[in-house]
């Protein structure tokens, strides 16, 4: 696997969309082509070499290239996002949309990212050492499919509509999260090892959402069944049971009523 | 002798009413008195007589105060800033006509630019449920002619919209609805005791920011699933009674406000408000709609809608594509960035509404208003180019909160040299293309 570090040299003065930084932009080419690619700042036309000091080679496809981006990356769109294999390690805060619709390949961000980060995620492993804004694997907006597969892992906290839509994959989140998670959920399992606000799994219609804190207020239309012993991410505990959201449209399966499942740790 | 102009559509609140009778001078100069219109609707006609209107562009000067230029200094000025800034920001539209709306849009697409507009700040978190999920909804004739339960949810027409309830939704007398307010059971849901539930036959006190709870506990209701004893402190005898009430009307429809909008939640709120009304048409027709604040902002949505597919905060600084993303193409969240270079104001007054963080931001930038009136922007602006008021001194169409369009009416002449706002748009328009044809500012 061949590894192309990107340094920022120069701070845009308005946003810069990075649509270009992910392996698949870079695939197969050296790091005088890398500089050559465009990035949009309003809509003036420049090029990542006016922002980056690109050095490296990629490999012949996405999978064989490895990205390292240095340097503050706070005012910088798109990062990874559309990705569909091989790895790119972030290694400051980023702006919106960083990891979104991305595919495959691993995307770590050591830092902190803003809203709209792993929207509609459909695989991959996205990994964020920090915190993350609204709308974490949500839906783009009007679309009713959200994240759709592969694992996203938010080692801090998360804002509010996390999850929005989602209706596959895995969402681990180990700090806490605002209000609206799993909205409109149809599908996928979402961990949160920490507290939420309110409003979990309001309008949810399928899937599993496990809470290890508390909930401030709980949605009227959820009703406990049981508990059961389970081990969810490497810790076994005894959960509460609820089905919901009541007030929600449930398909039917072999004449049965499938509802959703929110599991509270006792 | 004066003379009456009958029919006149008031350029006031999303309500559009269009029976306005209007008393003008003998020259067509002067607007002498208003019959019909609320008080704030009536004001808006008394504007045009008032002492001390700004006839002609004013520029700031170095030390703060204003000085009279041409139309043509400030056409120029303008449309310099537009072809120089690299992402500006186009705000406002709300009361102006759509045919000028429209000649905007054309510029910011040469400029690009980012056009947004009241709804922003407003209904916008409707248009965002709209996006998500869709709406069942009707026209405001329908709802005179047809319903017999109308829910008002955190909102208040009794100051917002003055004639809504005697127009539309309360007090008329339809084709179906001949008993008028007696054939209609009225309830209104808010956190406060308002001017509005004083007319209604059942007030629901929520508690405040538990509007989606409660909403989510009327949808549980309507399937017969069980309830926790109070729900946003509404006690669940009250919730199933209330369900079973709905589901006997004719027609039922959902107007909602400020009160869905900007509480805890805000798009969440109405999404599931649409889904509840979703739900009643199980058993019986139901509508929901917003009650649209700013005169023609539903305009405003419909021809940024038909030209882009967003009904607001269309990002065209791209000539590939028009986006659209509340929290990062939206007026505030750009200017509390400092996402945008330069801010051009229209038909509105972003000072008085928007967050002081945000105006802050955008006193820093260039910044052009166009306004009939001095407002809170205005004196924040480097240029404020006067304009004839849209609905009073030029027509132009204008569409109803329930998206219907009318064509305005004109009242009296605009003074003597005072452009309109199509007028002066064209001309920033023709002076773009002649800096841009030139290689730009």
């Amino acid at each position: 696997m061949n590894t192309v570090t990107l340094t920022v040299k120069k701070q845009p003065e308005l946003y810069l969309e990075c649509e270009n930084v992910n392996t698949d932009a870079f695939a197969g080419k050296k790091a005088a082509d890398i500089a050559k690619l465009g990035a949009y700042q309003g809509k003036e036309i420049l090029t990542l070499g006016d922002f980056f000091t690109i050095t490296g080679e990629a490999g012949a496809t996405a999978a064989d290239t490895k990205i390292i981006v240095n340097g503050d990356c706070t005012k910088m769109k798109y990062l990874g996002a559309k990705m569909t294999g091989g790895e790119m390690i972030v290694n400051y805060a980023c702006d919106m949309y960083t990891g979104s619709w991305m595919k495959g390949g691993k995307l770590t961000v050591n830092g902190d990212v803003h809203s709209f980060c792993g929207l509609a995620l459909a695989g991959g492993e996205f990994t964020i050492n920090g915190n993350a804004g609204n709308y974490l694997g949500a839906a783009y907006r009007g679309d009713w499919r959200g994240m759709s597969g592969g694992v996203l892992r938010v080692k801090g906290n998360a804002g509010s509509d996390v999850a929005s839509f989602m209706i596959g994959g895995e969402m681990i989140i180990e700090g806490d999260v605002d209000i609206h998670l799993g909205t409109h959920m149809e599908g996928g399992k979402i961990i949160l090892k920490g507290n939420a606000n309110r409003r979990v799994g309001g309008q949810l219609v399928k899937g599993e959402i496990y809470v290890f804190g508390k909930i401030n207020v709980m949605m009227p239309g959820y009703k406990p069944v049981g508990e059961k012993e389970m081990e969810v991410d490497g810790t076994k505990a005894t959960f509460v049971d609820y089905l919901g959201d009541l007030g929600e449209r449930h398909p039917k399966r072999k004449g049965e009523t499938v509802y959703g499942h929110l599991y509270m740790k006792k | 002798m004066p003379k009456e102009v009958t029919d006149v559509i008031c350029p006031f609140c999303g309500t559009l009413c269009d029976d306005l009778i209007v008393s003008v001078s003998d020259d067509n100069k002067t607007i002498l008195g208003v019959k019909n219109a609320c008080a704030i609707g009536a004001e808006k006609f008394n504007h045009q007589r008032q002492p001390g209107r700004v006839k002609r562009p004013r520029m700031r000067q170095a030390d703060g105060s204003y000085k009279e230029i041409t139309y043509d200094e400030a056409i120029d000025w303008t449309a310099k800033m537009l072809v120089k800034s690299r992402k500006t920001l186009m705000y406002g539209w709300a009361s102006t006509s759509c045919q000028a709306m429209s000649i905007g849009h054309e510029i910011a697409e040469k400029c690009g630019a980012i056009v947004d507009n009241c709804a922003t700040v407003c209904h916008g978190s409707s248009l965002i449920a709209i996006e998500d999920v869709g709406v069942p909804s009707c026209t405001l004739g329908e709802v005179k002619n047809r319903a017999d339960r109308v829910v008002f949810w955190g909102c208040n027409p009794a100051h917002a919209h003055p004639r809504h309830m005697s127009r539309y939704s309360i007090f008329p007398r339809g084709f179906f609805t001949v008993k008028g307010h007696k054939g209609r059971k009225i309830y209104c849901v808010d956190c406060r005791y308002t001017d509005t539930a004083k007319c209604a036959d059942e007030f629901i006190q929520v508690q405040q920011g538990f509007d989606y709870e409660l909403l989510n506990a009327f949808r549980t209701a309507a399937r017969g699933e069980a309830l926790p004893d109070t729900v946003g402190g509404v006690p669940k005898e009250k919730i199933y009674e209330i369900v079973e009430d709905l589901k006997q009307a004719r027609f039922g429809i959902i107007f909602f406000g400020m009160g869905l909008t900007h509480t805890m939640g805000r798009n969440h709120n109405i999404d599931i408000a649409i889904n509840l009304t979703r739900d009643m048409n199980d058993f019986t027709k139901f509508a929901i709609m917003a009650m649209r604040g700013h005169w023609n902002v539903t305009g405003s949505g419909q021809v940024l809608g038909w030209q882009y597919g967003f009904p607001y905060a269309v990002d065209v600084s791209r000539r590939d594509q028009a986006r659209h993303q509340t929290g990062e193409t939206t007026s505030v969240d750009l200017l509390n960035r400092n996402e945008v270079e330069a801010c051009f104001y229209i038909a509105t007054d972003p000072g008085a509404h928007f967050p002081v963080d945000a105006m802050i931001s955008s006193s820093r930038k260039p910044t052009v208003t166009i306004d009939p009136h001095i407002n809170c922007t205005t004196e924040i602006s480097d240029i404020h180019i006067p304009v004839a008021l849209v609905g009073v001194e030029v027509g132009g169409c204008a569409y109803r909160m329930d998206n219907v369009p009318i064509e305005t009416r004109k009242v009296v002449d605009p003074p003597e040299g005072v452009l309109t706002d199509e007028e002066l748009l064209t001309r920033i328009n023709k002076r773009v293309d002649e800096l841009m044809a030139k290689g730009g500012a």
